[in-house]
């Protein structure tokens, strides 16, 4: 049952062919047997989920469930839950669980989804490998030596493995396609403001936004229909209707406008992930697309530009966790500016530490017109590269990630090679639209991934065009080797 | 040497909307500690802020009452410092896109003149908790009740020339936000806090000196005096060769002295930037037009319209509109007394006297508008003099009721009755021989001026109830017969 799809559960449970308590609990003993090695829960709440299970069972029975009903998922440990530990993967908040649940959460439990935990992730989601986490890395279910990518490296790789059919995620910089493309996984973040970000831990409010991860294009459009919608108490949340994301899947893509930047096709690009990627996109003109080769010229001041104002938000952002009123307090503190100290430097992993420093510099007096205001205008400039590209063109494409996924610790003491991996990625988010990515190929026996970037809003021909893409392919059918090797328990 | 005393006032005016400036819990003063502070005001992690329209509606009505340039498009930014009452780590406010912009007011001073202060700007800002030292053994409570609370601040520009035109200016704010209803304006509660800053120069100079700040200062009383007494500090440096260092200073009022707050630290980055979850606030022409539409008469619109109406001096207009209750309580008394000049008398000396004395304000009033104009009637009609009068009002104060019973049941009507005041005065010529035999000798022009003695007289003969107009006509027929 495992191997199923999240539209496949959605149809097997109202056809009877098995319960959801039946596939809930597959999943948690699935879990319980294999996330030892994989390490993509920080936790699991099979009680609460047996009991969504069973209550969704009931509702299935009466004949008055929601679409997700009964269908399980699990939450990056990003987002609030209702008597849940929620630790954002910091010791900051290893013992903090919240009093209330975030929009993401329930929404999706309105929709009937079945919660059954939450996924690892970089501590604060600041990291591209999932190795920044308190509870430890999160292993590629396609080669446990090699990193999921992040920061949404559990859910990815929860979803890879098999362990759960859909998760939540989040992307700052590039971390719900980034994981998804090092998994091959299918992954969406949402133009800015489509999901609330009300009980998303922050880590840079303009540029966060959370999304779905799962195995197809059809599941990712389920959980978004969910997931989306106005919120009053996120400030920025759109108020825009929803539509079905699902109901467009199907539409006709001949004639679709594809845009090809060609500053996504330059040096640092691993030439086996170019060619899967050139792949890809002659797939699209066999299905009637047409490529129009553009160019996004400030694409090479987005990680400069990145690196300024993320910090400079999460500084701001991360002020909040002192020791004074919860999350991790140092013992004996001498006096306040000693609990400050202690609390922080013990409660932040260094990669935190080192964003804060960098952010706090960026923002001080002196500084700011060079580092935080040029950022600001380097944004507006790739924000204007992109309205430009869709006068021409319907959606963009290149690949997601420069590499497929790399060894654990072969990047942790290079920093700047780290963010390189966002360097097709972050470019979306410093724009605000909504982009995706979703698997074309391998390269070396790992996952490489397509990435869509769509107009504001446009997340339904994004997904169109996705959908499309694995009828006519399979490379989002491929099992990684641990869900395959696992199958047989 | 002649110096020039420089004053700039930045002031806090907490807005009295239900819930606070990003969520929705209650403002209300003196509940428990940490009852009305929400996950939002905790700052517990994933919560955000939701601007409040209200404060908006407050701010712009003050903007408007100050004649200022109202910000179209207004932007929060976050503030960064750490401190336990701050839950955030960050305070939100606005910096270089505040809601209102610069403006100007006219105050009133005692000597009768005015003079023009302008307005730098005023912004939105939310208020921080409470750190409580006491009580604690050696540790601090955190009361995060006010964390989150509206405030506007509002600087001025340096305009100020003395600590009295600040308590002016100050008076003045006061009563605008409390005519606007947007504050309590209660000092006592923080409601309004002022700091000031106050540098001083040699008289014809054009450079600012360096200026202090002095923080907190929470009532009119202390604004004036702490300013005297800085002004006066930084003076005697300057005189005796030294330099003023720029720092912040507190008033203590028990010593009434300022002494140096913050001295050894070094100065603090707050790293301001624009805050991301909040979008920028932009005003339609609509909005602001029909908030113009809904401002009351302010106080400078109402006192000339007293003076104008109601023929008061314009001093005494001024007074009587400083507050917006007190004005009300003016015009009523005006209205059915129809004797505003008698009405504005009265307010000014024997109320304020007996208010000033019972330290209430003027809502708390023990005698009320009404029986205040009921008295006057009394006065204007005959039924007793202003002399009665004053003891008729110290018994309403007591609670012993309107004019026309305290009148009635302390027998204090006017004696008219002219048999009753002839016979009364030939009493006081007949037992007076010394006095009447000085008045016949005495110079024409003197004999007035002698004629007090008499009157006098037959008024403690008549325990002052006898007419002083009758009293003065007979007895100057009886004792010029004399002559």
């Amino acid at each position: 049952m495992h191997q199923l799809t999240i539209a496949e559960i959605i149809r097997g449970l109202r056809e009877r062919e098995f319960s959801s308590v039946e596939i809930t609990r597959q999943l948690l003993t699935r879990i319980e047997q294999l996330d030892g090695d994989l390490n993509s829960f920080i936790t699991t709440t099979p009680e609460q989920a047996l009991q969504q299970a069973g209550a969704a069972d009931q509702r299935l029975a009466a004949g008055d469930a929601p679409l997700l009903c009964g269908v399980p998922i699990a939450h990056k440990d990003i987002f609030c839950t209702h008597g849940v530990r929620t630790s954002c993967g910091s010791k900051m908040l290893d013992n903090f669980v919240p009093p209330y649940d975030a929009h993401v959460v329930e929404q999706l439990q309105a929709a009937g989804a079945v919660s059954l935990g939450k996924t690892n992730m970089d501590e604060f989601a600041m990291g591209s490998s999932n190795e920044t986490s308190f509870y430890g890395p999160v292993k590629n279910p396609w080669n446990p030596e090699h990193v999921p990518g992040g920061s949404s490296g559990g859910s990815a790789a929860a979803v890879a493995a098999q362990l759960v059919p859909g998760a939540t995620a989040t992307d700052t910089g590039g971390s719900i396609r980034q994981p998804a493309a090092l998994t091959g996984t299918t992954g969406l973040k949402p133009t800015y403001g489509r999901v609330s970000r009300w009980g998303m831990i922050a880590f840079a409010s303009s540029l966060d936004q959370g999304g779905p991860i799962a195995r197809t294009a059809e599941d990712v459009a389920h959980l978004l229909t969910a997931m989306a919608g106005h919120d009053r108490r996120d400030s920025t949340s759109l108020d825009r209707p929803v539509p079905d994301f699902a109901a467009s899947l199907n539409d006709d893509i001949r004639g679709l406008r594809i845009g090809v930047p060609k500053e996504y096709f330059s040096e640092g690009l691993n030439a086996e992930a170019a060619a899967r990627v050139q792949d890809a996109l002659k797939e699209y003109e066999r299905l009637g697309a047409q490529l129009v080769e553009i160019s996004l010229p400030h694409t090479h001041l987005a990680v400069p530009a990145y690196y300024v104002i993320a910090p400079a938000e999460a500084s701001a952002n991360l002020s909040r966790f002192d020791g004074v009123r919860y999350g991790y307090r140092c013992e004996n503190p001498a006096d306040l500016r000693d609990l400050y100290m202690r609390s922080r430097g013990e409660g932040f992993g260094e990669e935190v530490k080192r964003r804060i420093l960098v952010g706090a510099y960026a923002l001080s007096a002196g500084y700011y017109d060079a580092y935080y205001n040029k950022a600001q205008q380097v944004r507006r400039l790739i924000k204007q590269d992109f309205v430009q590209a869709f006068e021409q063109v319907d959606v963009v494409m290149g690949p997601t990630a420069p590499n497929p996924a790399f060894r654990l610790n072969e990047k942790t003491d290079d920093p700047v090679a780290m963010y390189l991996e966002d360097i097709y990625t972050i470019s979306a988010n410093l724009a605000g639209l909504p982009a995706m990515s979703l698997p074309c190929g391998q390269a070396g026996g790992l996952p490489v991934g397509l990435q869509i970037i769509g107009n504001y809003l446009d997340e339904g021909r994004m997904l169109n065009a996705a959908h499309q893409f694995q009828q006519a392919t399979d490379w989002h059918r491929a099992t990684a080797p641990f869900a395959q090797a696992a199958g047989e328990q | 040497m002649e110096w020039e005393v420089v004053i700039g006032l930045e002031v806090h005016v907490q807005l009295a909307t239900e819930s606070k400036l990003f969520s929705g819990a209650s403002t209300r003063f003196g509940a428990a500690p940490n009852t009305q502070a929400c996950a939002i005001d905790l700052a517990m992690p994933g919560t955000l802020p939701v601007p409040n329209k209200e404060a908006f509606r407050h701010a712009v009505m003050f903007g408007l009452a100050m004649n200022a340039e109202i910000g179209r498009r207004s932007v929060f930014e976050r503030k960064n410092y750490f401190y336990p009452d701050l839950p955030k780590g960050y305070q939100t406010t606005q910096l270089a896109e505040p809601i209102v912009g610069p403006g100007e007011i006219e105050i009133h001073l005692e000597d009768g003149s005015s003079r023009k202060v302008r307005l730098h700007h005023a912004h939105l800002e939310e208020d921080a908790g409470k750190s409580l030292h006491e009580d604690f053994h050696g540790m601090s409570g955190i009361d995060l009740n006010r964390a989150g609370t509206p405030l506007i601040e509002i600087v001025s520009e340096p305009d100020l020339r003395s600590a009295a035109e600040a308590v002016a200016y100050l008076k003045k704010l006061h009563s605008i936000v409390t005519y606007l209803g947007i504050s309590d304006g209660d000092m006592s509660q923080g409601s309004m806090r002022c700091d000031a800053n106050v540098s001083v120069r040699l008289k014809g100079e054009k450079e600012l000196g360096t200026r202090t700040e002095i923080k907190n200062v929470n009532s009119f009383r202390f604004v004036e005096r702490a300013i005297k007494v800085e002004a006066e500090r930084q003076i005697d440096l300057l005189e005796d060769g030294g330099t003023v260092t720029q720092e912040t200073r507190l008033y203590d009022a028990d010593k009434n002295e300022t002494r140096s707050m913050r001295s050894k630290e070094v100065a603090n980055d707050y790293r301001y930037f624009p805050c991301p979850d909040l979008l920028p606030v932009e005003l339609s022409e609509d909005y602001i037009e029909q908030l113009r539409g809904e401002l009351p008469e302010l106080p400078d619109a109402k006192s000339a319209r007293f003076a104008s109406e109601y023929g008061l001096s314009a001093y005494d207009a001024d007074q009587l509109t400083q507050e917006r209750v007190l004005a009300d309580y003016f015009e009523t008394v005006a209205g059915k007394s129809g004797e505003p000049k008698l009405a504005a008398n009265w307010m000014m000396g024997e109320l304020a006297a007996l208010l000033n004395r019972e330290e209430k304000s003027i809502d708390q009033s023990p005698v009320s508008a009404e029986q205040l104009a009921g008295l006057i009637a009394r006065i204007v009609d005959g039924t007793i003099s202003s002399k009665i009068a004053k003891q008729v009002f110290e018994a309403m104060a007591n609670g012993e009721g309107d004019a026309d019973t305290v009148i009635e049941q302390r027998g204090l009507k006017q004696v008219s009755d002219t048999g009753a005041i002839e016979q009364m005065i030939d009493e006081v010529i007949a037992g007076s021989a010394k006095q009447v035999e000085n008045y016949r000798n005495a110079d024409e022009a003197k004999r007035p001026k002698m004629m007090g003695y008499f009157v006098g007289q037959v008024m403690k003969a008549s325990k002052g109830q006898a007419n002083p107009q009758m009293i003065n006509k007979i007895l100057k027929d009886k004792l010029d017969a004399l002559l």
